[in-house]
């Protein structure tokens, strides 16, 4: 069983159904158990970082994510979810995160050039750094498919971690991965038939 | 880089798809669901769905259907139609929309599209605005284009933006159904006015006026229309090869 992490933010329908989809048994809970004995676990999340962040520590589910990735169990965090497992974010003040990828997440406002509209919203093509392998999270997809952003704000010095990145004037993010912890910025579950193939590899991993 | 993007709209009545549908391909061209499916599958960026029912219970027909197309649907939706307060945008949201549309409503009070864009962020508010020249003055109406506001459409889309809107849909009442092309002297001059993504919508009659929409204001992100899809006068894939052929750049 997946365990989509519910913790009072996002619309999670979409992203059940898509997993629903390609035949994957998954669960929207906020329980600890439940998340503890899943397979593998999804970190969702829209809005703002301070105040997903802050949702997630009081619900207590910060720790029972942290432990089950430290144990090695698949965890993939979307959007909000991906910017959550990094050390920290300047979103409207400085907040920790989840720390479990090494790098910091920033604004995109000063990187893209003047004629760049933030947020970044749309569909864009996938890039796959030329210094590594390609994730096995992109096993099902080829470099320069498309898929779907929204977002103002993006992970920096996170260099070794990187496994894709978007063309937005600048080199945005677009997935991370370090070991068994991945995360996309795009949205898997709204990239039409490319983003079922990502989150049918992540349920491979 | 970032992709123009290609916005079938499909209006929804008693659960149904209203204007005429008429092409080959889908089994049942009045369903929301099937039609939502053809479009998703033909390389549609995005679905709009405007709800043109008044009845509550009406509304409640229109939340299973839109439950339904969410549940088979992967790529972003926009809903539409009757949309007058925050509780409005909860209960579309909850049935899997990702984006919510207002246009009468947020003539009528300003502060639902702050409120909105508070609660779910600014991507999840767009602003449509019908336009219609009046006088030499691009003028804001509302109520499906039935009512003059008496309002500056530029002025507005501006005061949208600043509220916290995340992205513009501007209907030009003058263009519409007329299909000889967008309206691109009012597109130009909200693309200069604001800084938030604007999708064009009215006048689309073929191919080649999304081409001219692309080409002349590269500052659109997308393009908008309805019965040239619905009858088959224009088919995605094609539109989109001949949009690449030209050097614009789309999801294929």
């Amino acid at each position: 069983m997946i365990a989509i992490v519910d913790y009072g933010v996002g619309n999670l329908f979409s992203l059940r159904s898509s997993l629903k989809y390609i035949g994957q048994d998954a669960e929207i809970t906020g329980d600890a158990e439940k998340i503890g004995s899943s397979d593998r676990i999804i970190l969702p999340g829209v809005g703002a970082f301070g105040d997903a962040a802050e949702k997630l520590r009081q619900s207590g589910l910060d720790t029972v994510v942290c432990d089950e990735a430290k144990r090695g169990k698949p965890l993939l965090g979307i959007c909000l979810g991906m910017q959550l497992l990094f050390d920290a974010s300047d979103e409207y003040g400085e907040h920790a995160g989840l720390g479990l990828i090494k790098g910091k997440v920033v604004s995109m406002e000063p990187v893209v050039p003047k004629g760049y509209k933030v947020p970044h919203i749309g569909w864009n093509g996938l890039a796959f750094p030329k210094d590594k392998p390609v994730s096995p999270l992109f096993k099902y997809v080829r470099e320069g498919d498309h898929v779907y952003f929204v977002h103002s704000y993006y992970a920096s010095e996170c260099h070794d971690a990187v496994i894709a990145t978007a063309e937005y004037g600048a080199m945005l993010t677009a997935a991370v991965a370090d070991k068994n912890v991945c995360g996309t910025q795009f949205h898997p579950e709204k990239s039409g038939g490319v983003g079922l193939n990502i989150l049918r590899a992540f349920c491979e991993i | 880089m970032i992709t123009k993007r290609i916005i079938p709209c499909l209006d929804v009545r008693d659960g149904r798809v209203v204007k005429g549908v008429n092409f080959l391909g889908v089994s049942d061209v009045s369903s929301p669901v099937e039609l939502g499916k053809f479009y998703s599958d033909s390389g549609a960026d995005e679905l709009v769905f405007y709800d043109i029912t008044a009845s509550y219970e009406e509304r409640r027909l229109f939340t299973d259907i839109l439950k339904e197309v969410a549940s088979c649907i992967f790529i972003p939706l926009t809903v539409g139609g009757g949309i007058n307060t925050v509780d409005d945008f909860d209960r579309v949201l909850k049935c899997g929309a990702d984006k919510v549309s207002v246009n009468s409503g947020a003539i009528k009070n300003p502060g639902l599209i702050y409120e909105a864009a508070k609660k779910y962020g600014d991507q999840c508010v767009v602003l449509s605005v019908d336009v219609k020249r009046v006088n030499g003055q691009f003028r804001v109406f509302a109520k499906g284009g039935r009512e003059d506001t008496g309002m500056d459409a530029i002025d507005w889309v501006k005061r949208g933006e600043s509220l916290g809107a995340g992205e513009l849909v501007v209907n030009s009442i003058d263009t519409d159904g007329v299909k000889k092309g967008f309206d691109l002297q009012l597109l130009d001059a909200v693309c200069n006015a604001v800084g938030i993504p604007v999708i064009a919508s009215g006048g689309a009659g073929n191919t080649g006026d999304f081409v001219t929409l692309f080409k002349a204001l590269p500052k659109v992100d997308a393009g908008l229309a309805a019965s040239i899809f619905h009858f088959g006068e224009v088919n995605i894939p094609d539109l989109k090869k001949a949009l690449k052929d030209e050097g614009i750049t789309v999801r294929l």
